[in-house]
């Protein structure tokens, strides 16, 4: 099947990528611009690994075409905020303190589900978070860490909703 | 996990979409959100040769509120739904019931015209669809028409949909004041799909159920009609005693195929106290504990 070309943002940059129609964003994101942060876990829908952020919203991206990405904007784990220097963004300093992850392979696609979510609603309480986060799969946590973690990031996103 | 090889082709309009399908019949599909189709296309269930994307169109994007009812373009997706400020007083039965659609990312791509064509028996807007006697509009080479959700609905995955016609909008017709309803779902994880669901709604004349509609996902091929537990609450007073035997009609009415996720009796069972929950709550009751 012939390729076809899409362009799109990723992390602020204008990037494009020739991909056969069937791919699914997810491996054109790892596969094609080697943004390997973002997991691919089931590959249809199911463990929420793969979440990024398009347009705003997050999706997953082994659940959307790459070619359906023509003209969005996309924010992959690579690129949520950072902190000054070496320092880490709220989220994932959050995760370190509360040991919200033990093997990994999930937190890529919880800091992006849980970044739009704060990003849209700073003021999530414990159980809107817990019922975001029941679209993505942990094996290893049983949760609570995660949703600690969570909720102690809401204040930087609550200044910076409040400057908005 | 990886799709078959196909074609894909953007439509900027309901006229080119449905050119390219009848050009290429059973080997296209339409995709829109694709929240349904690529599971599809993950597991090779469905192989179609062209994928035609709808999502540019963005006149199928309209919500729109008055006095025909509540309709919804095919591209209007769950969230647009959660976040309308209209919705939730013209047609709270609707609002709840997308709540229990699937989750966060999805809710942010899947379309209700995308749910009612993939037909899953145990989907929630079908059964709103069917429940709340929704009209489906369809654009196709023969020209527009309009489908009642219960004829649109024919077997498991399978709708009245001919190969070259596509979903333009579903119109609920207008959500009476006062009206008593309920939604009430069970599924073993939030956001999964249901093992059995209840949709219901009537109106109240002197204190008596009039003009019950209730409907039942997941518990047959398609979303289902309760003729029997309708005729059972029409023209009573919702108690305990009427629910009690809403719980027998529904439970003698349905016969649910079992699968991997639960028996056929199990569903039955479970949705004899679904709609026991259903109708108490419609009717601000408060059930016995052991209920």
């Amino acid at each position: 099947m012939a390729t076809r070309t899409t362009r799109f943002t990723v992390n602020g940059k204008q990037v494009q990528v020739d991909v056969e129609p069937r791919t699914s964003l997810a491996d054109a994101l790892r596969r094609n611009l080697k943004l390997t942060g973002t997991h691919i876990g089931c590959e249809h829908g199911a463990c929420g690994t793969c979440t990024i952020i398009v347009d705003g919203a997050a999706i997953r991206s082994c659940l959307m075409l790459a070619a359906q990405a023509d003209g969005t904007q996309i924010t992959t784990v690579e690129g949520l905020p950072r902190g000054r220097g070496e320092a880490l963004g709220p989220l994932a300093a959050s995760f370190r303190k509360h040991h919200a992850l033990q093997c990994g392979f999930c937190t890529a696609g919880i800091l992006t589900t849980a970044h739009a979510l704060l990003s849209e609603e700073p003021d999530a309480d414990a159980d809107r978070i817990r019922e975001v986060l029941s679209g993505n799969l942990c094996r290893c946590t049983g949760y609570v860490s995660i949703i600690d973690a969570v909720l102690d990031a809401r204040p930087a996103y609550q200044t910076q909703k409040a400057a908005e | 996990m990886k799709p078959p090889p196909f074609d894909y082709v953007r439509a900027g309009s309901v006229e080119e979409a449905i050119v390219l399908l009848a050009e290429r019949g059973d080997e296209a599909k339409i995709i829109a959100g694709g929240q349904s189709l690529m599971p599809m296309l993950a597991f090779r269930m469905a192989a179609p040769k062209l994928l035609v994307d709808i999502g540019p169109i963005a006149t199928l994007r309209r919500i729109s509120v008055d006095d025909r009812g509540v309709t919804l373009g095919a591209l209007v997706r769950w969230c647009d739904i959660e976040r309308h400020a209209e919705l939730s007083h013209a047609h709270p039965l609707l609002v709840e019931a997308i709540k229990h659609v699937a989750h966060y990312q999805i809710r942010n791509r899947g379309t209700v015209g995308g749910s009612l064509a993939h037909a899953d028996p145990a989907a929630e807007f079908p059964g709103i669809a069917v429940a709340c006697e929704a009209e489906i509009e369809i654009a196709g080479s023969n020209g527009p028409r309009t489908i009642m959700a219960n004829e649109f609905f024919l077997d498991s995955l399978t709708t009245a949909l001919a190969p070259d016609e596509l979903i333009v909008s579903v119109r609920l017709p207008p959500w009476k004041l006062g009206r008593r309803w309920a939604f009430v779902e069970f599924a073993r994880r939030r956001g999964d799909f249901a093992l059995a669901g209840v949709a219901l709604f009537y109106d109240l004349d002197q204190g008596r159920a009039v003009e019950p509609h209730i409907a039942a996902i997941a518990v047959g091929a398609t979303p289902v009609r309760l003729a029997l537990v309708e005729q059972t609450l029409a023209g009573k007073a919702v108690d305990l005693t009427t629910i009690r035997e809403a719980v027998a009609a529904a439970t003698a009415s349905i016969d649910p195929p079992g699968d991997i996720h639960a028996p056929g009796d199990y569903r039955r069972a479970l949705l004899g106290v679904l709609l026991e929950r259903a109708l108490a709550q419609a009717a601000g009751l408060k059930l016995a504990e052991s209920a």
